[in-house]
């Protein structure tokens, strides 16, 4: 990640805030479209979807950060990105409200975002910045979602399989 | 200028590995007393080629060691040395320790000098023993000397030519013009064993010293089948820098050696008067078969038309091909769909696309597909060992070696087989007296073969020994406590216990076979790779332990099966029959869990909706149908709502970018392009009995 200059930064809107990621994160932005379950998995997980032959875990964004869920509809995108875990480079899409734009996001402006309480709660969060007056909240993806696939592949069977029976 | 040589390490130890494979087989098929020279050759040019790269890239332990062993390999091949019982197992050793070497340093890993020492010594001793000739070893030289008698010898043992002596003696700017005597010197160590002799002379002072000049001269010794044009071409850019000669006495300078002279060199001699024009000195030309042969051996060593493609891009194209695939049948949906005047042509255009489209992804699958003799190779080598280890004669047969697996299968059926290869001589084959006195040939044949069997690839280990002893197995079980002692078995029920975790019935631990590991690791990893182990055997006459595997990983095939709206994969080698339930067929056990009757047994009844929390179409079981599949020996009725249909399906990990789901093998992606998940069955069987136990 670069510390001096700009980068570029996907923006997308959840609710009423409006995140971005770094756009070199980005691998393609297709609309919804339904997915396979899969079992035992945490619930934001959607399911998978096949991406040009592979196959690629859906995470429901609104669901991660304990939104309302909203019906999918045709503006419903889903943003594949790729995020590094220790066990290498994994692509996963997370659904989205909308897309907004590409932005030019100048390092220094970006404000460390404040702390609330549990560090667990905002970790993800690489900082904020304002763009055309709107906050953008910049995500560290490998921490939002990497954590979460590394924690669904890692503890398989047994804990999500116990929810379920439960 | 630098170039970093690590890029290079992987090409070379990945050759160096196949050169020694090849080394390996080559030692195999030596004859002791008369070798075949074209056998000591390939021998030969491994021994060489790995000495040239190990220096090359800085191996001076391994580049060291190769060069003893070429010495040794030379005398061979100059018929100076008999190859005899000892000299092979040398040369085997050899290979081991080079393997070992090699290893080593891929791994960036010490070696292990004292072994390496060891052997080097050892060969360096045979070396100068070779003028001491073992009886057995007489008769072989003498003959090779009659042989040698020029217009004698045959294409066996064609005498060989003098070698070329060539000398080198550069002019002082000869650096500063570009030229690099190092670099020509390997160049010439590649056309063949090079003796190098530095004459430095004429180096000045150290104080004198103008580092950007050479001083050295040199007197080198090339065997003669070398062509004198190739010696050439390694100094046509040195010419008009240097003082070259390149000659070729008349005399073989082989008499010398053998009468334990040194071989006379140009260095003995006085420097030769200068003369720019070499080829005014013109050798002798060398002897008519000279080049053809050497061609003939350029082109054994030569690849047949083959190049090396990384399997990364090879799964890229199936990746592609596979997509191809999914747009092709969503068209064809679409184009069922037509109508009109170019409805027809349009159906015409895509069946001919269809048809296509399969050629491509056999073709492709194909270029996976490597023979099991890469996996067969290493059993001769083996084989031999143990027999000796274990004073028995064996006799190794390979067939079919030719048939085609995909290369991950065959990655990893290699540990099952060596497995079943060690337990057949171990354990199958008897030692020659008792064959004898059971009226058998004293020599045991161990029989590996490989062959296609429907969608399958069947490779069976079989041999001529004394087969199962079903009496020992059953008194083991019992004392085990693995078969109550009140039951009976069938034959084949007794042959299936060998496969049952830490069955062994070696009167005694060897380090060949009889820990307890063995025949359920074989069965489980043939499991893993979606095949099965089968034995059969006949007291007094043998076993045959039959492994039958998929063609390929990338392909299973698969009973698709529907549970209300999500569409699973079922492996057909899993399912034991698929069937309809009357309401009256099924028991409830203490309330909750469900137990069906099938053929006498009771199976459990896994609810493939309750299991993966899906909303099923129908939740009383006579509505839908259960599939009776089996896994790790355990069978189960699985229900689902309805079956959809058999295909084939390409399978595709889920790991890569999600992680292990328990009871999923992996995912596939189904002719409308949606995501279809491939059951395991053994792991949904763990799975609901970890939850029933919940």
């Amino acid at each position: 990640m670069t510390t001096d200059g700009s980068h570029q930064v996907l923006t997308f809107v959840l609710g009423n805030e409006t995140y971005g990621v770094d756009i070199l994160r980005v691998q393609e932005i297709r609309g919804w479209s339904a997915v396979t379950k899969i079992p035992h998995a945490p619930a934001h997980v959607l399911g998978v979807l096949n991406l040009r032959g592979s196959i690629v875990p859906i995470v429901d964004l609104r669901m991660r950060f304990a939104l309302e869920r909203v019906e999918y509809t045709t503006v419903t995108v889903i943003i594949v990105m790729s995020v590094s875990t220790p066990a290498g480079r994994r692509d996963f899409g997370v659904v989205v409200d909308g897309v907004s734009d590409v932005v030019d996001v100048n390092s220094a402006e970006v404000k460390p975002a404040p702390e609330l309480g549990s560090r667990s709660a905002t970790d993800y969060i690489r900082g904020l910045v304002s763009v055309a007056e709107r906050m953008v909240v910049l995500l560290d993806i490998d921490r939002l979602i990497g954590r979460d696939l590394a924690l669904s592949a890692g503890a398989d069977g047994d804990e999500a399989l116990a929810a379920s029976a439960a | 200028m630098t170039v970093d040589l690590t890029q290079f390490h992987a090409a070379f130890f990945e050759e160096s590995f196949e050169a020694l494979d090849a080394m390996e087989a080559a030692l195999l098929k030596l004859d002791v007393g008369s070798p075949e020279p074209e056998l000591i050759n390939t021998i030969f040019r491994v021994a060489h080629s790995i000495k040239g790269g190990s220096a090359t890239f800085g191996f001076s332990d391994i580049a060291s060691f190769t060069h003893s062993l070429e010495t040794l390999l030379d005398e061979l091949r100059g018929g100076r040395m008999a190859v005899t019982v000892a000299v092979s197992d040398l040369l085997l050793k050899s290979v081991d320790v080079l393997r070992a070497m090699l290893r080593a340093v891929q791994a960036k890993q010490p070696i292990d000098a004292q072994r390496v020492s060891d052997l080097q010594f050892d060969l360096e001793v045979a070396i100068a023993r070779k003028d001491e000739p073992p009886a057995a070893a007489g008769p072989a030289v003498a003959a090779a000397g009659a042989l040698s008698q020029p217009g004698v010898g045959g294409e066996a043992a064609a005498p060989k030519p003098p070698r070329w002596r060539v000398r080198f003696h550069p002019y002082r700017e000869l650096l500063a013009r570009g030229n690099d005597p190092l670099r020509m010197l390997r160049e010439l160590a590649a056309l063949g064993e090079l003796e190098v002799r530095v004459d430095a002379q004429m180096l000045p002072p150290l104080a004198d010293i103008n580092p950007q000049d050479c001083y050295l001269a040199w007197s080198l010794e090339l065997p003669g089948e070398v062509s004198e044009e190739a010696i050439r071409q390694v100094f046509e850019w040195a010419e008009g820098d240097c003082d070259l000669t390149i000659e070729r006495p008349a005399c073989a300078p082989e008499g010398l050696r053998e009468a334990g002279l040194p071989p006379q060199t140009p260095a003995a001699t006085p420097a030769q008067p200068t003369h720019q024009a070499a080829a005014a000195q013109s050798p002798p030309p060398p002897r008519p078969e000279a080049p053809a042969k050497q061609e003939a051996s350029v082109s054994a060593l030569g690849d047949s038309g083959s190049i090396r493609v990384s399997v990364e891009k090879i799964d890229e194209l199936m990746n592609t091909v596979g997509e191809l695939v999914i747009t092709q049948a969503m068209l064809s949906q679409l184009g069922s769909h037509f109508d009109g005047a170019d409805a027809e042509k349009l159906r015409g255009g895509l069946a001919q696309l269809e048809r296509n489209m399969r050629e491509l992804q056999e073709s492709v699958m194909r270029v996976r597909m490597l023979p099991i003799s890469f996996v067969f190779s290493r059993f001769p080598r083996m084989v031999r060992d143990l027999a000796q280890r274990l004073g028995k004669q064996i006799e190794l047969k390979l067939t079919g070696e030719q048939t085609e697996l995909d290369k991950t299968v065959l990655e990893k059926i290699g540990d099952p087989l060596v497995h079943l290869v060690r337990n057949c001589i171990d354990h199958g084959i008897e030692s020659p007296e008792a064959r004898i006195a059971a009226g058998k040939s004293g020599e045991g044949t161990v029989h590996l073969d490989a062959y296609h069997r429907g969608g399958n690839i069947a490779v069976e280990v079989s041999d001529d020994g004394g087969g199962l002893d079903g009496e020992r197995i059953l008194a083991k079980a019992r004392d085990r406590g693995l078969v109550g002692a009140g039951d009976t078995l069938t034959d084949a029920e007794v042959n299936e216990l060998i496969f049952l975790p830490g069955f062994s019935t070696a009167e005694k631990t060897t380090d060949v076979s009889g820990r307890g590991v063995g025949m359920d690791v074989v069965r489980r990893n043939v499991k893993q790779l979606g095949g099965k182990v089968e034995v059969r055997s006949e007291r007094g006459r043998g076993s045959r332990f039959t492994i039958t595997l998929p063609l390929t990983l990338a392909i299973v095939d698969g009973q698709s099966v529907a549970v209300g709206t999500e569409t699973y994969i079922v492996p057909l080698i899993s399912i034991v029959e698929s069937m309809q339930l009357k309401s009256t067929g099924v028991t409830r056990l203490s309330g909750h869990s469900e137990v069906l009757s099938f053929r006498g047994d009771y199976l459990p009844i896994i609810r493939l909706h309750e299991l993966f929390g899906v909303e099923p179409r129908s939740r009383a079981l006579h509505e839908g149908l259960v599939v009776v599949a089996e896994g790790d020996g355990r069978r189960v009725g699985l229900f689902v709502d309805d079956l959809l249909g058999q295909q084939q399906v390409v399978i595709k990990s889920l790991e890569a970018n999600y992680g292990h789901i328990e009871g999923v093998s992996g995912a596939t992606i189904l002719g409308d392009g949606s995501v279809a998940l491939i059951l395991d069955v053994p792991g949904l069987i763990r799975a609901a009995s970890t939850r029933a136990a919940a």
